[in-house]
C-alpha cells in the first residue's frame, strides 16, 4: 500500500514529521516501541555529538581524515531501528549512527578513523560488515548474506546503505539486479546527501528521483524525508514486511543533506552556497525529533541537558583513551593475511624484525 | 624557467596539452568544477569549458570505457582516477580493452589515451588510499606505466603520455605532489617514454627505484659513508629501460631494487630477473629487492612499518656491500 501510495515517478516524499517536529500525517505514524523511540534518540544525540567532535579533533591536528555524518542521522536511525536484532547491517562509510544502533562501539569507530585496523574488528554478535570504501560495491555482499539467509530459511534479512553518487556506480546495478531477480530480502537505503564530493546530484544523474531506479528492477521504490525519523522508519517497516514474505529487495531514497564536508579533506565552501546549507539546518532531524519526543512527553529539556552532558563525557573519554593507542604491534599487520603465517611471511617479518633489532629503530 | 611543484608540473602538461591540441579532454571523478581532489586540475574546466573537462559520475568503468571510444573517434582523453586503490572497477576496461584494440584491429585502432591516477602510501589515509598497483598495470600486454618522481619529469612524462599514440597509465607519487619545488622550462617538452634515469652515477653498486622512492633512496645515501651508489629512477616501468639497469650492474656488480608495492611477483623481481639473465656474471653479491610486504598496506598506526624508510634503505645497502661472493 505505502509503495503505491507514493510513486517516486509522481514525485510523493513520504513525510510524517514535518521540519518543526509536528506530525503532518497522522494516519502514518508508525507504533515504535518507547524503548526503541529512547534508543534512538540517544543514539542519535551521541552520534551527532560523536561527530561534531571528529570534525572538531581533525581540525586539531588529533584525528586524520572523517566523513562526518551532520544532518544524515534520521535517514540513518529511522531505517536501522525498523530492522530485526537477528538482521545485517552492510555499511558503505557514513553510517555512524546505525552502525551504534546496531552494537558497533564508539571506540571502535574512533580506533578505525584513526587509522587502525581493530576499528573493523567488531564484537562477535554484532552483525555488521566492515566500512566499504570502494563506492557501490556492498550492495553485492548484501544479497549474499540474504541469499545465505533465505537459503538456511534463518529469517534473516540485511539493510545496505549507499550514497546518491554510488547509484552511478556500474556494481550498484549489478547488485540491485542481483538481489530483485532472487527475491531476496535485501532494503536498500540510497542516503541522497545532494552531492558526489564536490559533484551535485543532478550533474551526473538525470532521473528525476533515485527511488524510480527501483521500477527497472521490478521492485518497489519509494522517496522518504531522510531527515523524519518516523518516515524513515516506516518505510523501512514496510520494506522489511516485505521481505519476510519472501517479495524482495525494496529500494528507500532518504532524501537528506551531507552538512558537513565529504570528508576533512574537503572543503564544501568551493562548490555551495552558504544559502542552500541554512536552508537544510532548519530541516535538521535531531532539533525535530528532540521536539516530537517532548511532545510525546517521553523526554524533557531536563532529561536532553544530561543526556548532552553525558553523551559529551563518553565522546571525550573514548576518544582520549583511543588516541592515546600507539602503532600496532609488528606481527599485527602481517597475523591477519591468511589464517597462518605463510613461509615467506615469516620470512619477511623476521628480516624487519632483524632490522629493527640491529639498528634500534622504533 | 619556473619554480614547480610536481602537482604544478602536471598542472601545466595539461594546460598546455590542450591550449596546443583541441582534441585533448580531461575528465574524472570531482575533476571539473573542483579541479580534482588534488586539485591537478584546477583551472582547466574554466579555461577551457565544460565540454572538455568535466565531472562525471563515480563510475572508474565508464569513465575509461568513454576514454576508449572517444580515443577512437579523435580525441585524446585523459581520465583520472581519484586514487589508483579506485581505479579497480575500471581495471577491467583497461586490461580488456584499452590495452588490446591495437593488436585486436591488427593496427586499424590505437587509442592515445591516458589514466592518471595518485598512488603510493605513507600519506596516513583511509583505506584503498594508499596502493602501490604499478604490478597490476605493468604485467599487461599493450599497456605503458610511467611514473615521475620530480616536477621535470612530471611534466615531461605527462606531455609525452599524452602525445603518445597508446595508452599510457600515468602513476603519480601524491605522497611528493607537493613536497619539493624544481625549476622547470615553461615551454611544452618531452620526456621520452621508455627512458630511465640515471639520478647519480657511481661504482660501487646499483639502486633502482621510482616515484617517491626515489628520493628516499638519495637521503639513505647520505647517511652512508664511503659508498658511491649509482642510482637509477627508472620513470617508466613498462616498458622496462633494461639497457640502463645491465649497463650499470655490469659497471657495480651489485643491485638492490627498492619499491612499495608488494614483493611477490612485483616490478623488483622482473628487474632482477633481467639483472640475472643479462649481467650474472658480472654479479659480486646476490641481488636484493627492499619492497612493500605482503601485506595488504596496513592503515596509519600499522603503516609506519611498512612505508621504506631512508635508514632501512641505508641498512640494506651496507649488508649488500657486506656481502662476498
Amino acid at each position: 500500500m505505502l509503495f503505491e501510495k507514493f510513486d517516486p515517478l509522481k514525485g510523493e516524499m513520504l513525510q510524517i514529521l514535518d521540519q518543526n517536529g509536528k506530525i503532518v500525517n497522522d494516519k502514518l505514524v508508525p507504533k515504535i516501541k518507547k524503548d526503541t523511540l529512547l534508543k534512538m534518540y540517544k543514539t542519535m544525540v551521541l552520534g551527532r555529538i560523536a561527530d561534531d567532535k571528529a570534525v572538531q579533533f581533525q581540525r586539531q591536528g588529533r584525528m586524520l581524515t572523517y566523513a562526518p555524518n551532520h544532518g544524515q542521522e534520521a535517514a540513518q536511525l529511522g531505517s536501522i531501528a525498523a530492522m530485526e536484532e537477528k538482521d545485517w547491517l552492510v555499511l558503505a562509510f557514513r553510517e555512524l549512527n546505525s552502525m551504534l544502533y546496531k552494537g558497533v562501539t564508539l571506540k571502535q569507530s574512533f580506533l578505525y578513523w584513526l587509522g587502525n585496523e581493530w576499528g573493523s574488528r567488531y564484537d562477535d554478535d554484532v552483525k555488521v560488515l566492515p566500512v566499504n570504501v570502494p563506492i557501490g560495491s556492498q550492495i553485492s555482499h548484501a544479497a549474499g548474506l540474504a541469499y545465505a539467509a533465505k537459503l538456511k530459511e534463518t529469517g534473516e534479512a540485511a539493510i545496505v546503505y549507499i550514497g546518491d553518487g554510488g547509484t552511478s556506480h556500474g556494481e550498484f546495478h549489478e547488485g540491485m539486479n542481483f538481489a530483485s531477480a532472487y527475491n531476496l530480502p535485501v532494503i536498500i537505503v540510497i542516503q541522497n546527501n545532494q552531492y558526489a564530493i564536490s559533484t551535485p546530484r543532478d550533474k551526473t544523474i538525470k532521473s528525476k528521483t533515485l527511488a524510480q531506479k527501483a521500477i527497472s528492477y521490478g521492485i518497489p521504490g519509494i522517496q522518504v524525508d531522510g531527515n523524519d525519523p518516523l518516515a524513515m522508519y516506516l518505510a523501512t517497516e514496510k520494506a522489511r514486511e516485505r521481505a519476510a514474505k519472501g517479495e524482495g529487495p525494496t529500494l528507500i531514497e532518504a532524501v537528506t543533506y551531507r552538512m558537513g564536508a565529504h570528508t576533512t579533506s574537503d572543503n564544501p565552501k568551493l562548490y555551495r552556497e552558504d544559502s542552500e546549507v541554512e536552508e537544510w539546518e532548519e530541516k535538521d532531524p535531531l532539533k525535530r525529533f528532540k521536539q516530537y519526543m517532548i511532545d510525546k512527553k517521553y523526554w524533557s529539556e531536563k532529561k536532553d541537558k544530561e543526556l548532552h552532558e553525558s553523551s559529551k563525557k563518553e565522546v571525550l573519554d573514548t576518544f582520549k583513551e583511543v588516541e592515546n593507542m600507539g602503532i600496532v604491534d609488528l606481527k599485527d599487520i602481517f597475523e591477519y593475511t591468511y589464517g597462518s603465517m605463510t613461509p615467506e611471511l615469516t620470512k619477511q617479518m623476521k628480516e624487519y624484525q632483524e632490522y629493527l633489532d640491529e639498528e634500534g629503530a622504533e | 624557467m619556473a619554480v614547480k611543484t610536481i602537482l604544478q608540473a602536471i598542472n601545466e602538461a595539461l594546460d598546455q596539452s590542450m591550449e596546443k591540441d583541441d582534441s585533448v579532454v580531461v575528465y574524472g571523478e570531482d575533476v571539473g568544477f573542483e579541479g580534482g581532489v588534488f586539485r591537478a586540475t584546477a583551472g582547466l574546466q574554466k579555461k577551457y569549458g565544460e565540454q572538455r573537462v568535466f565531472d562525471t559520475p563515480i563510475a572508474e568503468a565508464a569513465i575509461v570505457g568513454s576514454a576508449i571510444g572517444m580515443a577512437i573517434n579523435g580525441l585524446k582523453p585523459v581520465v583520472e582516477m581519484q586514487f589508483s586503490g579506485f581505479s579497480l572497477p575500471g581495471y577491467n576496461q583497461v586490461v580488456s580493452h584499452a590495452a588490446r584494440f591495437r593488436n585486436r584491429t591488427r593496427g586499424k585502432y590505437h587509442l592515445p589515451m591516458v589514466v592518471r591516477m595518485p598512488y603510493g602510501g605513507g600519506v596516513r589515509a583511509l583505506e584503498h588510499h594508499s596502493e602501490s598497483l604499478e604490478t597490476l598495470y605493468a604485467h599487461i600486454p599493450g599497456l605503458k606505466l610511467v611514473i615521475p618522481s620530480t616536477p621535470y619529469d612530471a611534466k615531461g612524462l605527462m606531455m609525452a603520455a599524452i602525445n603518445h599514440p597508446d595508452p599510457v597509465i600515468v602513476m603519480e607519487p601524491k605522497r611528493i605532489y607537493r613536497a619539493f619545488k624544481q625549476d622547470i622550462p615553461d615551454e611544452p617538452y618531452e620526456v621520452e617514454i621508455g627512458k630511465a634515469r640515471v639520478v647519480k652515477e657511481g661504482k660501487d653498486l646499483t639502486i633502482v627505484a621510482w616515484g617517491a622512492l626515489v628520493r628516499e633512496v638519495e637521503k639513505a645515501m647520505k647517511q652512508v659513508d664511503g659508498i658511491d651508489a649509482e642510482i637509477i629512477d627508472l620513470r617508466t616501468i613498462a616498458p622496462m629501460d633494461t639497457e640502463t639497469i645491465i649497463e650499470s650492474v655490469k659497471k657495480t656488480g651489485r643491485v638492490l631494487v627498492v619499491h612499495e608495492a608488494y614483493k611477490s611477483f612485483g616490478p623488483a623481481a622482473e628487474i632482477v630477473s633481467r639483472v640475472n639473465e643479462e649481467a650474472f656474471f658480472y654479479l659480486e653479491a646476490a641481488p636484493k629487492r627492499l619492497t612493500g610486504f605482503d601485506v595488504t598496506i596496513p592503515l596509519p598506526k600499522g603503516e609506519e612499518h611498512f612505508i621504506i624508510k631512508p635508514e632501512r634503505i641505508a641498512y640494506e645497502v651496507k649488508k649488500l656491500m657486506a656481502q662476498k661472493a
